[in-house]
């Protein structure tokens, strides 16, 4: 490996200042504020203030809102990464098949993701509202009563699918991005050993595709886990009877609509490790199972 | 802080420069389109009305960003002098003494002309503490009434002149409608909470907390499991089931007031200010207002209803110049003309007797605009009815439409519901007792 020796010692701190700066005023400032008030009790304006140890974390643990909340959280992300990666893998590879009109499959399935969160959500909140959609009218010409607003397992289906909808995009580029790296000459080769378009795509073709896959799998979660706020926000607000209330919906839900903040900031801080966790466990684990 | 100090600078020299310059008030609020364009109407009217003060107003998006944005400002030191807050956001606010300036007070030490007395009680009775001070200036109320349609009261052989008084004619005249084909749905309703839970217990003189529907102190619990609340949960479920209700969905109900529109259902349970938007979209057919109904076999019912909207506080942390602007500034507020104006253009309340007395030729000529005074007004407010005061409020109305969805999935009974509101909401005043004292 080649080595950059520079003379002046001040001067990679200098060039490395901006992204350091930004990280500590907007991570690691911010995350440490959230540590500290999650150990205190405080009412909304700040005026009293004491500090209570670990009894914010005791009470969400003994919270059945906050169980019910990792609960719908884990059903939620590992539906969107199910979905959305399924989804964009079968659409990747049938753009991939194609010779000439790649180019504009290829832009038409990138749109969505140009789409603000919240802008999804409304055009969701739309298709499906009970009373002026067009899906529930169409599902309740097939004899299907949608209504996300009182069924939990109609509100889940909704949200999963905004959300996955608009991450379909993004793995797309990267699963189509990852079939075009792998040499024709590889399945070509199988093909002529007499494997099948089965056999070639799990012995072949997958296991190659595996440095994505993980790598989109890592994406795919944080986004489920993170960036669906909109969405939530948007179509069902969390609810009915908190069926998706998601663990970061609920932070700021209790946060900055309820006013208590320390448990809003024991719940992110809750997350973050979590996060964490999640993140070690896939690189040590699942990563070892990948082919680079 | 550099861009700060310039400004400062600047503003001194600005303050200095002019011999007599205007003391500058900010009034953070949350009303947007025509109601704010009209708020905005009401600062300028002031700020011409005379050249000492001058009331900036600002739109801070919803009730709770509203909110959530000048306890923000607060911390940090920036906050306005005047908030805009809404109602069930009263306890917060009262509880944090240290953080707000009481009206009472605010009036007095500012030498402005205030007469508690000549607020309408079941207005003002929401804003006041246990010893008749008035904290907050009620600025836009409004209370439930009964929306129905009088086109499909005939079709459905009704009278279109009469809406149901109790809920067992409501009940029936739902029967009749869905019966006859007039309309697939009796009735649909907005906020289960402040309508159907809040509204009902005071409209039936029943308690929804301890102490006075929290009045009384910060130890006040819930008690809105009683026996009128049970069985009229237990109806609504019953009713949904049989498809005479429609609910409309949690906190305000977005759907409900398209489900009315559409004709889909002929009555609509809403906010008195909602009056101008319904009149808008009913051009297909005959509008008619009630009040809300009630059980005829609960004693004292119909007691009175109560009001929901918000109230303006101010804040603590300004100089005696800001102060005596905002003084000035509720003075013209509650003048009578300004008053009526406003009432008569959102529909809210007006919030004094000659401001009602202002509007009488306004309500001759407006049939239904009226259906809400005479509702909130119709007893001497009780215990039970003159308003509710808890904290981490948003929270527990959270609950009721979270409690509401489980009894009408099926998971829970009308009993074992509120049983949960209650038990879920104490803990929530728990921790409040406990943030605030």
């Amino acid at each position: 490996m080649k080595r950059t020796i520079f003379s002046n010692q001040l001067l990679p701190w200098l060039l490395l200042a901006p992204q350091l700066i930004i990280t500590f005023v907007f991570f690691l400032w911010p995350a440490a504020q959230a540590i500290r008030q999650s150990f205190l009790r405080e009412d909304a304006f700040g005026t009293r203030t004491t500090f209570v140890g670990l009894e914010n974390f005791v009470r969400l643990w003994n919270s059945p809102e906050y169980l019910n909340s990792l609960q719908v959280t884990a059903v939620f992300a590992i539906s969107v990464t199910v979905l959305s990666m399924g989804l964009s893998l079968l659409l990747a590879i049938a753009v991939d098949r194609m010779i000439r009109s790649t180019r504009v499959y290829t832009t038409l399935l990138v749109w969505p993701y140009a789409v603000a969160p919240a802008v999804a959500g409304i055009l969701w909140w739309f298709i499906f509202n009970p009373t002026i959609g067009i899906m529930p009218y169409l599902l309740g010409q097939i004899g299907y009563d949608w209504n996300h607003i009182q069924s939990k397992s109609d509100a889940m289906t909704l949200v999963v699918i905004a959300s996955a909808w608009k991450q379909i995009s993004y793995n797309f580029l990267f699963f189509l991005a990852g079939l075009q790296a792998i040499p024709a000459s590889l399945r070509e080769a199988a093909a002529i050993d007499g494997a099948g378009p089965v056999r070639r795509f799990f012995d072949i073709t997958f296991p190659l595709l595996s440095p994505t896959t993980f790598f989109l799998l890592v994406v795919n979660i944080v986004y489920a886990m993170f960036d669906t706020f909109g969405v939530i926000d948007a179509t069902t607000e969390g609810g009915p009877a908190q069926a998706t209330n998601i663990m970061v919906y609920k932070v700021y839900f209790d946060g900055f609509v309820g006013q208590n903040l320390g448990s809003s900031a024991a719940q992110s801080v809750v997350l973050m490790a979590l996060v964490l966790v999640l993140t070690v466990i896939q690189f040590r684990y699942v990563e070892k199972k990948v082919a680079y | 802080m550099i861009r700060y100090s310039t400004a400062s600078v600047v503003a001194l020299v600005a303050s200095l420069g002019a011999a007599q310059a205007e003391t500058n008030i900010d009034w953070w609020h949350a009303m947007g389109g025509e109601l704010g364009a009209k708020l905005e109407e009401i600062a300028q009217g002031f700020n011409d009305s005379q050249d000492e003060y001058r009331v900036t107003p600002s739109y801070k998006g919803t009730y709770p960003e509203t909110m959530t944005a000048a306890i923000a400002a607060f911390r940090a030191n920036q906050q306005p002098a005047i908030v805009q807050v809404f109602e069930v956001g009263t306890g917060t606010m009262m509880a944090a003494d240290g953080a707000i300036v009481p009206v009472h007070q605010l009036m007095a030490d500012h030498g402005q002309d205030f007469d508690a007395a000549a607020f309408l009680p079941s207005v003002v009775g929401y804003y006041t503490d246990g010893d008749g001070n008035m904290l907050s200036m009620p600025f836009n109320s409004s209370t439930p009434i009964l929306y129905y349609n009088k086109t499909v009261f005939e079709a459905a052989g009704l009278d279109p002149e009469t809406p149901p008084t109790t809920w067992a004619e409501l009940e029936q005249f739902s029967n009749q409608i869905k019966e006859s084909g007039a309309a697939s749905c009796g009735f649909t309703t907005q906020w289960i909470s402040w309508i159907q839970t809040e509204n009902l217990s005071a409209w039936h003189n029943q308690p929804i907390g301890t102490l006075e529907n929290g009045f009384g102190g910060l130890d006040a619990r819930l008690s809105m499991n009683g026996p009128v609340q049970v069985k009229h949960w237990e109806n609504l479920k019953r009713w949904s089931d049989e498809g005479i209700f429609k609910y409309g969905g949690p906190v305000g109900a977005d759907n409900a007031a398209p489900m009315f529109y559409s004709q889909e259902c002929a009555m609509m349970m809403g906010s008195s200010a909602s009056r101008a938007g319904v009149i808008a979209n009913s051009s297909a057919y005959e509008l008619g207002y009630g009040m809300l109904p009630y059980y005829d076999d609960v004693e004292g019912a119909p007691q009175n209803s109560i009001i929901g909207g918000a109230s303006l506080w101010v804040l603590s942390g300004k100089s005696d110049e800001e102060y005596a602007a905002a003084a000035a500034f509720f003075d013209y507020l509650t003048q009578p003309e300004v008053q009526a104006d406003w009432a008569s253009f959102t529909g809210y309340l007006p919030i004094t007797q000659a401001a009602y007395d202002a509007m009488e030729s306004f309500h001759a000529e407006n049939p239904g605009a009226d259906t809400g005074i005479r509702q909130i007004t119709l007893n001497e407010p009780t215990e039970n009815s003159k308003g509710l005061r808890f904290g981490s409020y948003v929270q527990i109305r959270g609950v009721i439409d979270e409690e509401f969805e489980q009894l009408l999935s099926g998971s829970k009974d009308a009993q074992g519901a509120l049983d949960a509101v209650v038990a879920r909401g104490d803990d929530l005043l728990e921790q409040f007792q406990a943030q605030n004292q």
